[in-house]
């Protein structure tokens, strides 16, 4: 269990992180999503206590980070895969992290074969790396102290498409026999297929949460039809918001509600369902707009 | 700007077998680590390896170019001991600014969310490896003063006591803690190990051409000029008026600029 609540970083006049308050519950993965420069990243360090808060606080299993007597077992965290000693092999560094945790030095090839980094490239120093190496080592230095809490800022980064698929599978176990998992990214898809809560930030403040399934029933349905006239006016008349999208029309209703908008104007469909991931990705965009870069005028 | 916000509905929650509170980390376990990481890198061990090489270089020059009569430990001591005054405060820079330069604060710093704990860590590894060094060095003297007289069919001089040889070992010693000091006041390699070389190295003759100038500051060199007082030590020479001296320089020149950097260490934002 991840807890923040009206976390707020300042730097100067600069408030990078703005009462920002949520909750990561046990058995799910959530997902912090926003635009690069949202502050997911400020959060994350303040979380583990390597950045002050300018007020508010954020908790781990119920305790400020400092105050956990060992960390390494009770939340694993990647915050940079990059961060680490270019000259030091992927094994010295995860002996490093078992050493002061105080585990036994098997846990160093156990988590060597569960992240697939083989005996080989384990012996090779870090600055041969490549990022996607980076980051399965970053995995497993996180996973050495079988923690209940992952705390993970942009995991995915570098990896290949075999790799997405394999932290993806890796993090749904983990949520699944009871982790708390908190990731973030800047792809929507990346989460989308992962997450079942979801916090979206945008220039430091939060612009939607809740879980999945609500955010994307939020979003509306999708509806299809060669008559588009009709099927409008007969949502205007039946009061219900849409919005045209390129070939279709977005409506802010279930799915039934617009079938039965439809079949009583008499227009025929060609398609209708919950507008998913087409939903979440304009939900995205739209509410990140004023806050993304490309929507700045310079 | 208004939030969207979703009540959730409450999930049935997967809970993980409790397990009993991990103990806390134990220094000694720190230190260990902190060993291990100032050697498991080729640029460490080498570095460290320096050391007796460096040692075992300055002994062999001095048998092979120190006149006969000049063949005695004092020599051999004063040989070793310029590399020493070079290699172990960069040892003691890099152990703490290597956590900013290769960003393995990241790591260091949430395993151990205590940064004092793994500073001070450092510090006890810092000191340990100068004592350990200094003696190492100490020994390869003596071997080379065995030696040396051998070869030249001279009597073994052992000029240098026990006591005068603990006084240069804590010499060295604060040498190193000048450096740690730098390490994390500027947490930057290139900062702080330049800044080593001009507070040894670079001072100390615009200090002697001050004191040479200016008759109130020949007064107050010993009291202002930490290197001054430093000297003491390698002379063997110690009173308590010399002691005092050095501890007055070492409050201003390492204390208090040692708080300074522990103090913003404890606040500063690690990236």
């Amino acid at each position: 269990m991840i807890k923040v609540d009206s976390l707020t970083k300042r730097y100067g006049a600069f408030t990078a992180v703005d009462d920002v308050s949520f909750t990561a519950r046990p058995g799910r993965v959530t997902g912090f999503l926003g635009p690069n420069g949202a502050g997911k990243s400020t959060s994350m360090r303040v979380m583990v206590g390597l950045t002050p808060a300018t007020s508010g606080y954020a908790e781990v299993s119920a305790r400020r980070f400092a105050d956990l007597p060992n960390p390494g077992l009770e939340v694993g965290v990647l915050l940079d895969a990059s961060a680490q000693h270019a000259g030091r092999t992927g094994r010295e560094i995860l002996t490093i992290a078992q050493r002061t945790m105080g585990l036994p030095a098997g846990r160093v090839d156990e988590m060597l074969e569960r992240v697939s980094l083989t005996p080989t490239e384990s012996g090779r120093r870090v600055r041969n790396y490549s990022l996607g190496m980076r980051q399965r080592l970053g995995i497993a230095t996180a996973l050495l102290g079988d923690p209940e809490v992952l705390i993970l800022d942009e995991p995915a980064n570098g990896l290949d498409p075999a790799g997405i698929r394999w932290m993806r599978d890796l993090l749904r176990g983990y949520a699944d026999q009871g982790g708390t998992v908190l990731l973030s990214s800047h792809l929507l898809h990346e989460i989308e297929v992962i997450a079942d809560d979801l916090v979206v930030i945008g220039n430091g403040r939060i612009v939607a949460q809740g879980t999945k399934a609500e955010l994307l029933a939020s979003a509306g349905t999708l509806v299809r039809t060669r008559d588009v006239p009709t099927l409008s006016r007969a949502l205007v008349d039946a009061d219900v918001e849409f919005s045209p999208m390129t070939d279709a029309l977005r409506v802010e209703a279930d799915p039934d509600v617009v079938g039965q908008v439809a079949l009583r104007a008499g227009v025929a469909l060609t398609e209708l369902r919950a507008a998913d991931g087409a939903g979440l990705e304009e939900m995205f965009l739209e509410l990140t707009a004023d806050t993304q870069r490309e929507g700045v005028a310079a | 700007m208004t939030a969207t916000t979703v009540e959730g509905a409450v999930q049935t929650e997967v809970v993980r077998a409790p397990r009993p509170a991990p103990a806390r980390i134990p220094f000694s376990r720190i230190v260990t680590v902190e060993l291990r990481k100032s050697f498991d890198t080729r640029s460490g061990f080498w570095l460290m390896a320096s050391i007796g090489i460096l040692a075992v270089i300055a002994t062999g020059a001095t048998i092979l170019f120190a006149p006969d009569d000049q063949l005695t430990y004092d020599n051999f001591a004063a040989a070793i001991g310029f590399p020493m005054a070079v290699v172990l405060p960069v040892i003691a820079v890099l152990s703490v600014t290597s956590e900013w330069s290769q960003r393995t604060g990241l790591t260091s710093f949430t395993l151990v969310p205590h940064r004092g704990r793994v500073i001070g860590a450092k510090l006890a590894v810092t000191v340990g490896v100068g004592v350990a060094s200094m003696l190492l060095a100490a020994a390869i003297g003596a071997l080379g003063n065995l030696l040396g007289s051998t070869i030249a069919g001279t009597d073994t001089v052992w000029d240098v006591s026990a006591l005068e040889l603990a006084y240069i070992v804590l010499a060295n010693v604060l040498g190193m803690l000048i450096g740690f000091m730098l390490g994390v006041l500027l947490r930057n390699s290139a900062a702080a190990i330049v800044g080593y070389f001009v507070i040894s190295f670079v001072l100390v003759p615009l200090s002697m051409l001050l004191a040479q100038s200016q008759a109130w500051f020949e007064k107050a060199q010993p009291w202002v000029d930490f290197n001054f007082a430093q000297g003491y030590l390698f002379n063997g020479d110690m009173s308590g008026q010399h002691w005092a001296q050095i501890g007055v320089t070492s409050l201003f020149w390492l204390i208090i600029p040692m708080t300074i950097g522990l103090w913003s260490v404890l606040r500063s934002e690690v990236k």
